[in-house]
């Protein structure tokens, strides 16, 4: 392994992992604060539990964000020096901004995480809400120092000296706004997913049927709506790039040839020795399509590039490959869900629905791995596109494969005990011994059958027993650290 | 004033209120490795309520100097990250342990052994994190040089840090640490007998200071002339050392009379001062000799606006700040909140 792809690998790997931390950062608040809300508004404890757990989850998510975005501020210098000695000052405004909007973020966390009894309700929901703005700000002035790498913009150099900067211009770069807003709503789609994904499965064990419902009732919604939105944003970000990085689109595309009325390819294993893609189905004029709008438009191929110019091209197409259909499929599911709550027909009695949303629940966060491959590898051979080259970046520190074996370690064994603690958290509040699953189907099946008046009746009364079973059986289920449900209620009202 | 001292000046209080708060966040862990008896757990306890609310606002002050040393001075920045590379991933290392093992311990509703096990996991790297982040202070006041074939710092990668120095001022980011962490959770533990013992520690962790700033000062002269130099014979060294020396004084007298709100003060005033001084010994340099503030520096397209957007923001976050301290530290605790986290 050469020092400069265990520097790649080492960032791509701190990147990948800060990710997954980061986008729950960003969006859980927004479930948070609806459950919330939702609370305030009805009175319904159960709301507040909602608000409480997913708090308490979101806690070590946000914790574990925190420091390995530390490492990666580092590692710019650690892994690139010469890349920040030339772009450090260029990119400082977004930079400067986020860490202002990390702040708030980390302020307000704290005031909405410890001070439920310590300020007011109202000062309670907006510290959330506060959590929320500058999370998604805070995630938006990052992609924008990305989208300058792709997109350079706003500066002069003469002789390797910056001669001049307009910082407002290389912060708001062509590639920032779009990347930014596809990142937000990718965010919030794939979090929703997630958590709908975790009550769904709480729901086929049998849980506690009023809560989880309300659960997922909120998850899917947001997911749901932002599953729509993310194709959107993603087609802004796609015009973009077919402008700017034309070469990016053809490896993103595995188009080898000049084309005129380009077809979209589907699937398909690009061959780099022979230049061509394999195997994919093609889709006639639809790149040509959605790349300009115009279904005659000429695309540029992968052969028009100089060959030292070109990207990974098989990891790119295969990742973007990955990304579209992640986000079609939870598109699809979003819209089914949808169509079942218009016709009042309630999710939780849908085993077999319930049963997808755990299979889709990891769909989101796929979608964004895979996108920033694409971003990424795509942007390859350059760490500034068409400025500067990645291995003209590196640090001369040798042995990189250590730190990066360190941190492959280290983050590893934090992702384990991130899973055993999350697993921990949801069934420790959990009471009473889960149903098995048959029972559970069974259950689900009959409240099928019902409408929907009398489903509402059914969860009615099924809340009035599980209130019954919290107080015996929680307090043995959940211990110190864990505050009771029952005695949540008493605080919150 | 020139744009670029202005901002030197920011990071220089950045790293002030960065050892003042994140600091004592470091040394309350390093106060649960001692830990120990039948209080222990009441200890631990204390310690994390302590932390647990302000420890992410306060880790961010590290970022902003960070982000504020590569937007200002990206030629230093990248010097200082290619040749302390091995202290800075340690430290790296230790900063992701302290955080993530402190939320897991506080957040595992199971009290059993693996929430034990991150609980020594976070007072290790408290542990251990502040020496790395001395190090790496110390570090940059000597042997930074930029190679002249390759523009880029000359350096293998230890020469700069591997040294008697680095390691003193190490040893004395420890105990300045631990000392704050001492001295306020004095103010903060309620149970008599947990003041009694934080009140010990923190003379203790007092003398340390001492002694382990004699070392570095000791140290500074084969390992960084230029701020023992600074440290005596410049116009502020004396005011300095005067009022250095007083804040100490009256922090110890304030501990060892129950004065504890004084004692706070006092000890903040004296870590305040501390990194200040060696702010000012570094003084003009970025990291000795090669690399100097004005000479590093930005243009001012760069620095003025980021200046601007700096003001702007301290506009939102004092205040905002103040209210976080407000609603955990001034107020009193209401009856019945759970100690848990």
């Amino acid at each position: 392994m050469t020092d400069l792809f265990a520097a790649r690998a080492q960032m791509a790997f701190s990147l990948g992992f800060h990710i997954i931390f980061a986008v729950v950062g960003v969006a859980m608040p927004l479930l948070m604060v609806i459950a919330e809300h939702l609370y305030r508004r009805s009175g319904d404890p159960e709301y507040l539990e909602l608000a409480k757990r997913w708090s308490k989850g979101a806690a070590i998510m946000f914790a574990v964000g925190a420091v390995s975005g530390t490492v990666l501020s580092f590692e710019l210098g650690l892994l690139w020096p010469t890349f920040m000695a030339y772009a450090g000052p260029i990119i400082g405004m977004p930079f400067s901004l986020e860490g202002f909007a990390f702040f708030f973020e980390a302020i307000f966390l704290g005031i909405y995480l410890y001070g439920w009894e310590r300020v007011g309700p109202r000062a309670h929901l907006a510290a959330g809400v506060l959590v929320l703005l500058s999370g998604s700000a805070s995630a938006l002035f990052v992609v924008c120092a990305n989208g300058w790498m792709n997109t350079p913009a706003g500066y002069s150099m003469v002789g390797g000296e910056l001669v001049s900067v307009d910082l407002w211009a290389a912060m708001w770069n062509p590639a920032a706004l779009v990347e930014g807003l596809h990142m937000l709503t990718a965010s919030f789609a794939a979090v929703g997913f997630a958590v709908a994904g975790i009550h769904a499965a709480m729901l086929l064990r049998g849980a506690r049927r009023s809560f989880h419902s309300r659960a997922l009732a909120i998850a899917l919604s947001v997911g749901g709506v932002f599953a729509f939105l993310s194709p959107l944003t993603g087609d802004l970000a796609a015009q973009q790039v077919a402008e700017l990085q034309p070469l990016k689109l053809a490896a993103m595309e595995g188009l080898w040839e000049d084309e005129a009325g380009a077809p979209l390819l589907i699937g398909g294993l690009p061959d780099e020795e022979a230049e061509v893609t394999r195997y994919g189905i093609e889709l006639p004029y639809a790149l040509s399509l959605l790349a300009t709008h115009d279904p005659h438009a000429e695309i540029r191929g992968i052969k028009s590039f100089p060959a030292e110019e070109r990207p990974p091209i098989a990891v790119t197409h295969i990742a973007f490959q990955i990304m579209v259909a992640c986000g079609t499929a939870m598109m699809l599911l979003a819209g089914f869900a949808g169509i079942q709550a218009l016709r009042r027909r309630p999710i939780a009695a849908q085993p077999r629905l319930l049963r997808a949303l755990v299979l889709a629940s990891p769909l989101g966060v796929i979608a964004i791995e895979a996108g920033w491959t694409v971003t990424e590898v795509g942007r390859q051979p350059w760490i500034i596109y068409g400025v500067m080259r990645t291995a003209e970046a590196v640090t001369p520190m040798p042995g990189l494969i250590v730190p990066f074996t360190g941190f492959m370690v280290l983050y590893g064994v934090l992702g384990i005990a991130v899973v055993v603690l999350l697993r921990r958290q949801v069934f420790a509040a959990e009471p009473g011994p889960l149903v098995p699953p048959e029972a559970a189907g069974e259950a689900a099946g009959k409240a099928a059958g019902a409408t929907a008046g009398e489903a509402a009746a059914v969860r009615g009364t099924d809340r009035g027993t599980d209130r019954g079973t919290d107080q015996g059986t929680a307090r043995g289920a959940a211990d110190g650290v864990l505050r009771q449900p029952s005695s949540e209620v008493d605080h919150g009202a | 004033m020139a744009p670029e001292l202005l901002l030197a000046g920011v990071i220089a209080t950045a790293l002030v209120l960065y050892t003042l708060t994140a600091g004592a966040d470091f040394g309350g862990g390093v106060w649960a490795l001692f830990a120990r008896g039948p209080r222990a757990e009441d200890e631990r306890r204390v310690i994390g309520r302590a932390i647990a609310p302000i420890w992410e606002a306060n880790h961010v002050w590290l970022i902003l100097v960070i982000v504020l040393l590569f937007v200002g001075f990206p030629r230093a920045f990248a010097a200082i990250t290619t040749a302390l590379h091995i202290p800075l991933t340690l430290m790296l290392m230790g900063v992701v342990l302290r955080g993530s093992a402190f939320t897991f311990n506080a957040y595992d509703p199971k009290r059993g052994d693996g929430a034990r096990r991150w609980s020594r996991v976070f007072a290790v790297s408290s542990l251990l994190t502040p020496v790395a982040l001395g190090v790496t202070l110390g570090a940059v006041s000597g042997g930074f040089v930029p190679d002249p074939a390759t523009g880029l710092v000359g350096t293998d990668f230890l020469r700069q840090w591997l040294g008697p120095y680095p390691f003193a001022v190490g040893l004395f980011t420890l105990a300045l640490f631990v000392f704050l962490a001492a001295v306020y959770l004095v103010d903060e533990a309620e149970d008599p007998e947990l003041k009694a013992l934080f009140r010990r520690r923190a003379l203790v962790s007092g003398g340390l200071c001492g002694v382990t700033a004699l070392l570095a000062y000791v140290a500074a002269e084969g390992g960084a002339p230029q701020i023992r130099e600074g440290l005596q014979g410049s116009s502020w060294a004396l005011p300095l050392h005067l009022a250095t020396g007083l804040a100490a004084v009256v922090a110890l007298g304030a501990l060892w009379t129950a004065r504890d709100r004084l004692a706070k003060l006092a000890a903040m005033a004296q870590g305040a001062l501390i990194v200040a001084g060696w702010c000012f010994a570094q003084y003009p340099y970025i990291a000795v000799p090669g690399y100097t503030i004005v000479g590093e520096a930005a243009p001012p397209d760069v620095l003025w606006p980021v200046l601007i957007a700096l003001a702007l923001g301290a506009v939102l976050l004092v205040p905002t700040l103040a209210y976080l301290f407000v609603v955990f530290k001034v107020r009193p605790a209401p009856a019945g909140e759970d100690d848990g986290h």
